[in-house]
């Protein structure tokens, strides 16, 4: 469904990318694992095109769409920090984004913007909102549209336990609907209960990408914190 | 499964595709069948594979199969086209205003120009007298407000331009919208403040030449604006070069040029001033404005020159174009870099 081939990006002569090469198919949900600036970020962008990659390519359901735009349409993006115009409010925010993208989806999915009560702050600016509900602005807009591929940037930082677990219910629910959804996080417990499969992500480089289970097959461990630890700890040492 | 394991015990070699191809085995359950409701939706617009890409699919025809090889484009482009992009523009545009008139500088400015304008016009009983004044004044402030306003703006922006660049519409109506917002904006603020006291007090040609000038140097300077502020990515710096871009085009010019005329009086020069002019909206509008009011017999022989040529009907036509390419080069070269700038 989605696939990248040797996705290489530098920022001057940091390397965020070096040949990435996966293929991700939907029903999958993906962790993005690695330390920070390894290039998880720097991964996610180029799939939405917000960053441009030096070489490589792109492949979502059969098309090229490096430097394409119209298949954003398919992806619901949650980006780490939530960025919007200050003097919009809540509601102006989300009428714009569906104004925008009019004619480019099916039906709406408000189910988060009904259990984040989001009508509560529709009046507040956007300047106004805690981090925390600036996240729930992003996650409502990432499910808004039903896309077939969610990307998720630290989903559950900076919600509140109650806002967190409706986030990863309703991840758990898109991932029955047969979406490829790939996460990043640092909360491994979050992605040993959304996930199926591990990409360890590493100087940008693809340490590894193998379904959780085998991975905790491998090293023997019940936990995703324990085997990545292993893991780390093998590598450290060869 | 036993696959996954060979490929994680062996050498790491980046890049190597072989590590997706084993992986590829063990997930295709995963793959969506023909008849998949994505697949059927899935409308993409042609996009020509560059040559580097190409290269390296090719690359791949040497490794194992199991690479999984992108139908021909004429396939994947099959359907009708989005509908998304048709009235993006419009959306967006609406948005930009919006933002713009709420901030209320804008606003100001218009008081601004209006105060300016009617307050010259009363100075003298000459309305002609009124028109020089004026024009000395929108010459310098309208190119300044108008560069220093579309500059800030975008990076003020850079949230919205951000949450615009990941949804489904092309990078370029995300630029254009701006540009479209900012121009209408400031096109408003001229009519206004320069128009309404110009309609009043001099209803005549050269009072329109004034007005279309003065347009024209916002709109030209709101393009120059958006070229700086996308090619740089510090805040600061790019409202520095925009303010050096209208110190050299309000002043440093007009000293380089006369320098130039004064090391080369001996030969003969107004042909080249035309160029010169030509090379400076700001000079260009002066220029075009001054020859209306018919008191180009004190420029001299270049003056002459220049009133034979840009006093016609050609010459008004000449500086129109001049003026359009002034707004629309600096707009399509910030188009350009804006495709490819990471965010």
């Amino acid at each position: 469904m989605l696939e990248s081939t040797h996705l290489t990006k530098s920022f001057g002569k940091m390397k965020a990318l070096d040949g990435v090469s996966v293929r991700m198919n939907a029903g999958q949900a993906i962790s993005l694992v690695g330390p920070n600036g390894s290039g998880k970020t720097t991964f996610l962008k180029c799939l939405l095109g917000l960053v441009i990659p030096d070489s490589g390519d792109i492949v979502l359901n059969g098309a090229h769409i490096l430097g394409g735009w119209d298949y954003r349409r398919h992806i619901g993006y949650m980006p780490q920090i939530g960025r919007y115009p200050d003097n919009m409010r809540v509601g102006q925010v989300f009428d714009m984004v569906k104004e925008i993208r009019r004619g480019a989806f099916e039906h709406l999915d408000d189910d988060l913007m009904r259990a984040f009560e989001v009508e509560k702050f529709a009046h507040k600016t956007m300047r106004t909102l805690s981090g925390g509900t600036r996240q729930k602005v992003s996650a409502c807009l990432a499910f808004l549209f039903d896309p077939a591929v969610l990307i998720l940037d630290e989903p559950t930082a900076g919600l509140d336990p109650v806002s967190s677990e409706i986030l990863k219910e309703k991840v758990l629910s898109e991932k029955a609907k047969g979406k490829l959804i790939l996460v990043t996080s640092h909360i491994l417990s979050d992605l040993d209960e959304l996930t199926t499969d591990v990409m360890y992500i590493i100087e940008g480089k693809l340490q590894f990408y193998q379904p959780i289970e085998q991975l905790k097959a491998r090293t023997g461990e019940e936990k995703l914190n324990r085997a990545l630890a292993q893991v780390m700890k093998q590598n450290a040492a060869a | 499964m036993k696959t996954t394991e060979t490929t994680f015990d062996e050498p790491k070699i980046p890049g190597h595709p072989r590590r997706i191809d084993t992986f590829a085995v063990t997930h295709s359950q995963g793959e969506p069948e023909p008849g998949d409701a994505i697949a059927e939706t899935a409308q993409f617009q042609p996009y020509t594979v560059p040559e580097r890409i190409q290269r390296d699919h090719d690359l791949h025809d040497r490794q194992p199969a199991a690479v999984h090889r992108p139908p021909a484009f004429a396939e994947a482009s099959a359907g009708k086209p989005s509908t998304v992009h048709r009235n993006s523009m419009l959306r967006i545009v609406k948005y930009v205003l919006y933002d713009i008139l709420q901030n209320r500088i804008v606003i100001g400015y218009t008081l601004f120009l209006l105060a300016v304008s009617l307050g010259l016009f009363n100075l003298s009983d000459d309305p002609t007298k009124g028109l020089v004044s004026l024009l000395n004044i929108a010459l310098i402030v309208t190119p300044l407000v108008s560069i220093v306003f579309a500059t800030i703006h975008f990076y003020n922006s850079y949230e919205f331009i951000e949450l615009l660049a990941a949804q489904p519409i092309r990078r370029s109506v995300i630029v254009w919208s701006q540009f479209f917002g900012l121009a209408l904006a400031l096109t408003l603020a001229v009519l206004i403040g320069i128009g309404v006291p110009v309609a009043i007090y001099a209803p005549n040609a050269t009072g329109l030449s004034l007005l279309v000038a003065a347009v024209g140097l916002s709109v030209v300077f709101v393009s120059v604006a958006l070229l700086a502020s996308v090619a740089t990515r510090d805040k600061a710096k790019g409202i520095g070069v925009a303010l050096l871009l209208w110190f050299y085009f309000a002043l440093l010019y007009d000293a380089l040029v006369l320098f130039l005329m004064f090391a080369f009086a001996d030969y003969p020069l107004e042909k080249a001033m035309l160029a010169f002019v030509s090379l400076n909206p700001i000079d260009l509008a002066r220029v075009v404005v001054l020859l209306q009011m018919d008191i180009s017999a004190l420029m001299g022989y270049t003056g002459a020159l220049f009133r034979e040529f840009l006093g016609t009907g050609w010459g008004i036509a000449f500086a129109t174009a001049v003026l359009l390419l002034w707004a629309s080069v600096p707009m399509l070269l910030a188009v350009r870099i804006f495709r490819r700038k990471d965010l």
